[in-house]
């Protein structure tokens, strides 16, 4: 009763607080964002009151009984939805900026423009979508891998709901023109300090579940979980130190200025691809592939040297952004080495996933959920190789700053991030629902294939695109002048824009079906089709160890 | 490590761990993942050798290439102006009345020229300088202020309407409406006499009066135009600021005057020169009068 009322006696200090802040704003945006907060907390108090279960509370106990002998997979079903509903935001977002590029007139003044819409997309997918599929498979993996539940049950829940909070002000932040322009570190110095909270919440979840696992080792999918919780704390810890004008305001500025300022934050944005979208990843990679595949992992060995190699390379190689910038010549050495070095480090996680395929690949054929798997494993390969390539200062100084680098990250952002996301998703959801199966594993064929081919569709067009842009900017004539105005530049690509905007159509619509068979899944239906195959489940044997310690 | 057992398929050891029936094989790395590691490793560190890489107290290593991306950009720099310069020194020499006498040198003013016209200029006169309402079109032969190659380096030397600029191109048309000189009805009579020179109204005894007594001086009789306020021609069928009667009224009741920056200060006076030839090239040029008599000697200058 009395941990009742503190909890509900915390929301309504914090709403109160938010409501004052509202009061006392300085700016509009800060006013929205508080108000927003005041609700969030408002509905924080009224979930309180009304779990209140007033029989329990009369017996003595608080909270409703746990039934110890299953996972604690609440947080992990309310992050596999909104990682399927944020997914398709981004989406959204994307194909509308990317038709925003060909057709101007769709820059909708002031809140719906291309530099406000842009952000807003990027953080959905990579935050939105990506993080939460991150929180929702490491709860479930580090439970399955650890055979126990959930550390602090009660923080897991804070951790999801804080995090969409996160991705609440953030988003609203962007279209109402509240950013601290850092290149996908984009919300204000309040969220940064809302988000750091939800992230240590998060490292203690995850790291008090290692702790209290009853398996004697720890799987090579909660290393590379770990080096993604901690090191995207430190990165973003780093990269938001900074001084708000007014506590009341949104504004801020940054401690490092010049560019000093801009090598933290292509430090912080590398290794946000480097540990959020690529160890984070691997990490899903290492648990789910070889379940699906039913197959050991092909190296123990290479696990371990691919994962050490991974995270000390990858940590140095933020200064190739910023190649012939006024960065000093030695940075710009370093960035560059590394990244050349990081090729095989990286590609040890495709060839580990591809080769535990080994004694399966017939599986390719048959089972749909592989198949995305192993296309999400090639893209990784080929913009793992790619990423070197345009690091190289002579590659790069044709590739900077043209739609290269956007094809380049969109292989890896659709083609691995992507998809592997859809894969693990298609497998989570029959089980945490218990369904005996999806509702249908042809549309999961459907779905490969729209984003396949929209993925070719981006990729070819931005290639296309970059490299002609690259080669009209440095074209000079016979008598030693350029060729091409800036302005003949951009119309070059017009048609590109348009391909590349047709391709990120195809991959919104592969998504709109896997948001129909997600949905019939849960809600119980089976589609009548020839089946597929699909990896074994066996629920009973789906349970923490309890009554036995580790030995 | 007590669990080891040989995979069928593969033939190969396992570890003997196992999470959630999830085991890992005992595969060497491939060796050619690992030589190519190495490979890496052994590249970056020559590379190093080579190039700026270490960071010291003061400075950071040189590299004993002794390269720097600044020391690149200044040799491609000084690389490109030494082929230049004749020619830019060429140019310098030749007043812009003889030029079309020396197509070589014509022809590098004119490449110099777009190369300048795409920086400078586009953004209010237009990728191919085919202008916008209120830019004027740089291709047809309807000049403002003269289209001749003297009176267009004229024109870019000292702008239009620019303050501190006693050579500027200044002039400006009363406002017949805002200011009340002219009823509304008056106007309306005015703009029908304008647009009768182009047939598309019918003139009035009214509006030819008014036209007579207040326009002709500046825009001629017949709306021939006068360059010399940079009046521009009524009896064509190019209007910089709309030919319909509404923004004809429009303009003879409160007149947009454009501007031009003066480029003299801003640009060398070599550059103006290839502009003012690129500008003279679109297809409008028109050839001197009496310019190219008073031209001093190409030699005069040292």
């Amino acid at each position: 009763m009395e941990a009742l009322l503190t909890r509900a006696g915390v929301w309504f200090v914090l709403a109160i607080a938010a409501v004052s802040a509202v009061a006392l704003a300085q700016d509009q945006g800060y006013a929205v964002h508080m108000a927003i907060v005041a609700m969030a907390a408002l509905i924080g108090l009224g979930v309180t009151a009304s779990s209140a279960d007033v029989g329990a509370i009369l017996r003595g106990a608080i909270h409703t009984p746990v039934d110890p002998s299953r996972y604690d997979d609440d947080p992990v079903r309310w992050g596999v939805l909104a990682t399927v509903f944020w997914g398709i935001v981004g989406f959204l977002a994307g194909v509308f900026i990317a038709l925003q590029l060909a057709i101007p007139a769709l820059n909708l003044e002031p809140w719906l423009n291309f530099g406000r819409v842009r952000p807003l997309h990027t953080s959905a997918v990579i935050f939105a979508f990506g993080g939460n599929a991150l929180i929702a498979s490491s709860f479930y993996v580090v439970q399955r891998t650890c055979r126990a539940r959930l550390a602090f049950p009660q923080l897991a829940r804070f951790v999801f709901w804080g995090y969409q909070l996160f991705i609440v002000l953030a988003a609203t932040g962007y279209l109402l023109g509240v950013t601290q322009s850092k290149e996908y570190a984009e919300p204000e110095w309040y969220v940064d300090w809302w988000l750091t909270a939800v992230w240590v919440a998060y490292l203690i979840v995850f790291v008090g579940t290692i702790v209290k696992r009853a398996e004697p080792h720890i799987y090579v999918a909660n290393w590379f979980y770990l080096a993604f919780i901690l090191t995207v704390a430190m990165l973003h810890i780093v990269n938001n130190l900074d001084m708000p004008v007014s506590l009341f305001g949104s504004k801020s500025y940054p401690l490092f200025a010049g560019v000093q300022g801009a090598l933290v934050q292509w430090w912080y944005g590398h290794n946000a691809v480097g540990f959020f979208l690529t160890a984070g990843f691997l990490a899903m990679m290492y648990y789910f592939v070889p379940k699906q595949a039913e197959r050991p992992i092909y190296s123990y060995r290479l696990s371990i040297i691919h994962f050490w190699a991974l995270i000390f390379l990858y940590i140095w190689a933020g200064p190739h952004h910023l190649h012939y910038t006024a960065l000093p010549d030695w940075a710009q050495t370093l960035g560059m080495v590394f990244s050349i070095m990081l090729w095989m480090p990286s590609w040890g996680g495709m060839i580990n996933g591809l080769m535990t395929l080994n004694g399966a690949w017939d599986k390719v054929r048959t089972d749909p959920i592989i198949r995305m798997f192993v296309i999400s494993l090639a893209f990784y390969g080929m913009s793992t190789f790619e990423g070197p390539m345009l690091s190289i200062k002579a590659v790069n100084s044709l590739s900077h700053y043209t739609d290269w680098t956007i094809g380049h990250v969109h292989s890896g952002a659709l083609g691995w991030n992507g998809m592997i996301t859809f894969a693990v998703i298609y497998f989570l959801v029959p089980r945490l629902w218990q369904r005996d199966r999806l509702y249908s594993l042809r549309m999961v064929n459907w779905h490969f294939w729209l984003a396949t081919v929209g993925i070719v569709f981006y990729a070819a067009s931005m290639w296309v695109a970059g490299i002609t842009q690259g080669l009209m900017w440095r074209e000079y004539g016979a008598d030693g002048y350029l060729v091409n105005s800036f302005v003949e530049t951009v119309s070059a690509l017009h048609l590109m824009y348009l391909l590349r905007a047709f391709g990120g159509g195809l991959y919104l619509a592969g998504g709109v079906i896997m948001v129909i068979n997600v949905w019939a899944t849960i809600a119980g239906r089976r589609r009548i089709e020839a089946p597929l195959s699909d990896a074994a489940y066996d629920p009973q044997a789906d349970r923490p160890i309890t009554a036995v310690p580790a030995e | 490590m007590a669990n080891k057992r040989i995979d069928e398929a593969t033939g190969t050891e396992t570890v003997g761990h196992e999470w959630d029936g999830i085991e890992e094989l005992d595969t060497p790395m491939p060796r050619w993942w690992l030589w190519t590691f190495y490979a890496t490793i052994f590249w970056a560190l020559v590379y190093v050798i080579l190039y700026p890489a270490w960071p010291l107290i003061e400075k950071g290593t040189e590299g004993v290439l002794g390269w720097t991306s600044r020391g690149e950009l200044a040799q491609d720099l000084a690389l490109e102006g030494e082929r230049k310069a004749p020619i830019l020194a060429a140019l310098a020499h030749v007043p812009i009345e003889r030029l079309p006498a020396d197509s070589v040198r014509m022809r590098a003013a004119i490449a110099g020229g777009r190369a300048a016209f795409k920086v400078n200029c586009v953004q209010c006169h237009g990728d191919g300088a085919a202008g916008f309402k209120g830019y004027p079109n740089l291709n047809d032969d309807d000049w403002l202020w003269g289209g001749d190659l003297k009176a267009i380096e004229q024109t870019l030397l000292h702008g239009i309407r620019q303050p501190g600029d006693d050579a500027t191109h200044a002039s400006l048309m009363p406002a017949f409406g805002r200011d009340g000189i002219f009823t509304p009805q008056q106007i309306d009579q005015v703009a029908g006499h304008v647009l009768s020179f182009t047939g598309k109204a019918r003139s009035t005894a009214e509006g030819a009066q008014l036209y007579a007594d207040n326009c002709a001086a500046c825009h001629g009789p017949a709306g021939e135009g006068n360059r010399l306020f940079g009046a521009p021609k009524l009896a064509d069928a190019i209007w910089l600021y709309g030919g319909s009667r509404a923004e004809v009224e429009q303009q003879i009741s409160a007149p947009r005057h454009g501007v031009m920056p003066s480029w003299q200060g801003r640009l060398d006076p070599v550059t103006i020169k290839m502009l003012a030839a690129y500008v003279h090239s679109l297809g409008g040029g028109e050839d001197f009068v009496d310019n190219a008599a008073e031209a001093e000697a190409p030699d005069a200058q040292p």
